[in-house]
């Protein structure tokens, strides 16, 4: 059998989650490890829209907010079920990409950037101001997801750190896998022709402005659900989630591994969530390092670290 | 009536401050058809810089020169060190570089300064002006004249020297200025030092009001990033009048709605432009050529 390159980024990922936590010296990498994979879950959002559209977001953020504060909301004064509350937070985050990207997407250049921008800030202000309802910057509760006890009850004990770190790498593996299919659809090959000539995709009948919304609205949904699984893990939210740095860091940990490929993205997510638990050393620097290896990546190593590493293993130009 | 005029008073001095902003994203997005994220970051050196140079002993015009042509150093450093090795790479890498610039600054900033607010004397004095029942500061009127000043020595150099007009010549067609002689390379370390020094002159005017510290960046670069979009990317007397327009606004909206939204205001303008007209009020219309 012939390994596909789908089939080998779901199995590398699968390997990766299973096998990890034999090498974990403590609890504590459980967490991290979730941590993890919930951005990996968002940046797969992020190569659906950079990577296969070439659209470029810097308010992906705004999405995990409402995702995240849904998770908060509903259960309390709608009564939904937590799970219930991640669904509610994708169908509103999708309907507010649509609307937002609707009228900009006919646009060309970095407007998309520019105006969700403006619209996760927005977000965030909302979020941080309206206290009556999300009780401001100190952040809020969420209850729990109750799956974890579920799962007692049918005789399979986690810690909670063990939960999230599996629950968020099958939810990931999940995500992986619809991108990786989208991407062989007939729509996943007109995003990438529209990415390689806006003109040359539409000449061959590919209704350019529709499908660049399609990409928006599904990668505002992995936000969302990224968003959902951060409250619902921390228990606990605040507006940072929705924040402007928080956009920032889903773009460049996408670009930073490989836009273009959802391993490169989730090793990216990978690098990026690591960099500061081991900068916590020299805590003074963090930001200096962090601007800098986003610098460097982006003039030494365009397509991203993974692609990068790879061809040097290979040994070839090509 | 002396309510709204003092509303329109803190309104242009902010917008003068935003126009300067705006106008710096302006003169680099004409040089390299870059949006440079680390302009705010400009703004704060400016202030920063002024403050530690006044403390070690410096007289504050002197200190103030010395921030200015500082930030203007790291300017062309920005350029030669990070925008040019880039050339030719996509759009979100260069957007990308920029705000991994401006994360970069302001932790060497956190380093290099502290992380205190800080601020120094006005320039002349701190007793407010009275004007038809309404107060403004004299470092205001700075703020006002400062900003007036830059704009009127940039069109003089843009419309009456040979450089300026290389670099006018630069920004419409790259190669083809290349082809009349013109040192291009120059024209963009030129546009960067430039841009950065209006950048540090906006931190220099307006600390006494606003104070400064390592953070203050951010804001400053989204807001003037929106103060340029509503004018027009690209267009000099758009910034001047997107950023007059969004501190009035920003003056409008905190006086008359909420204190708390002030800062939405730029948002929801940016959103509001975008939606109703993606050129911005001065912007040119373009097309592509297929």
């Amino acid at each position: 059998m012939k390994l596909t390159p789908k089939t080998a980024t779901l199995l590398v990922l699968a390997a990766l989650v299973a096998i990890t936590p034999f090498f974990f010296p403590s609890g504590y990498y459980y967490r991290v490890g979730a941590l993890i994979f919930v951005n990996g879950l968002a940046v797969t959002g992020i190569v659906i829209l950079t990577g296969y559209a070439g659209q470029v977001s810097l308010g992906h953020a705004g999405f995990a907010g409402i995702g995240g504060y849904a998770c908060a909301l509903a259960p309390v004064h709608l009564g939904l079920h937590p799970a219930l509350a991640v669904v509610l937070g994708a169908v509103m985050s999708a309907a507010l990409a649509w609307l937002v990207g609707r009228p900009i997407l006919r646009l060309k250049g970095y407007y998309l950037g520019v105006a969700s921008l403006g619209m996760g800030i927005l977000i965030s202000m909302v979020l941080n101001n309206e206290r009556w309802l999300t009780r401001g910057p100190d952040g809020i509760d969420v209850p729990d997801l109750g799956l974890r006890g579920v799962l007692k009850d049918w005789g399979l004990n986690l810690s909670n750190g063990e939960f999230w770190y599996f629950f968020s790498g099958i939810v990931m593996i999940l995500g992986a896998w619809a991108a990786l299919n989208l991407h062989q659809s007939p729509t996943g090959r007109a995003l990438r022709a529209l990415h390689g000539s806006e003109i040359a995709a539409r000449t061959v009948g590919v209704d350019v402005s529709r499908l660049k919304l399609q990409a928006f609205v599904i990668s505002a949904v992995y936000a969302s659900v990224s968003g959902s699984l951060l409250a619902l893990q921390n228990k606990f939210i605040t507006p940072d989630v929705a924040g402007f740095m928080h956009s920032i860091e889903m773009v460049t940990m996408a670009v930073l591994g490989g836009a273009g490929s959802v391993l490169g993205a989730i090793f990216g997510a990978g690098i990026l969530t690591l960099l500061p638990q081991v900068l916590t050393v020299f805590a003074e620097y963090e930001q200096m390092v962090l601007g800098l290896v986003m610098m460097l990546v982006m003039i030494f190593l365009r397509e991203g670290l993974l692609p990068s590493i790879l061809r040097k293993l290979r040994g070839t130009g090509e | 009536m002396s309510e709204l005029l003092q509303f329109l008073f803190s309104g242009v001095t902010v917008g003068a401050v935003y126009a300067l902003v705006a106008l710096g994203f302006t003169i680099i997005y004409n040089a390299s058809d870059v949006v440079n994220f680390a302009q705010g970051e400009f703004v704060m050196l400016g202030g920063m810089a002024t403050v530690f140079a006044h403390a070690a002993g410096l007289p504050l015009p002197l200190a103030a020169l010395v921030a200015i042509v500082g930030t203007a150093a790291v300017g062309v450093a920005l350029n030669r060190l990070a925008i040019e090795p880039a050339r030719g790479a996509p759009v979100v890498s260069l957007i990308i570089i920029t705000i991994g610039a401006s994360i970069f600054i302001r932790g060497a900033a956190q380093l290099v300064f502290d992380k205190q607010i800080h601020t120094f004397p006005a320039f002349s004095g701190d007793d407010p002006i009275r004007i038809l029942g309404a107060t403004i500061l004299p470092q205001s009127l700075w703020v006002i004249a400062g900003a007036v000043l830059v704009f009127v020595a940039l069109w003089l150099f843009f419309t009456r020297t040979l450089l300026g007009r290389a670099v006018l010549a630069t920004s419409n067609n790259r190669l083809a200025a290349q082809l009349v002689g013109i040192n291009t390379n120059f024209v963009m370390t030129l546009s960067f030092a430039l841009s950065a020094g209006i950048g540090a002159l906006a931190g220099v005017l307006v600390t006494p009001i606003t104070l400064t510290s390592y953070d203050v960046g951010l804001t400053l670069a989204l807001k003037g990033f929106a103060a340029a979009m509503l004018g027009g990317m690209g267009n000099p007397k758009g910034a001047l009048a997107g950023g007059l327009l969004l501190g009035l606004l920003e003056a409008m909206t905190a006086g008359y709605l909420s204190s708390q939204y002030k800062d939405a205001a730029a948002f929801v303008v940016i959103l509001a432009v975008l939606f109703l007209m993606p050129q911005g009020l001065f912007g040119r219309k373009s097309t592509d050529r297929v």
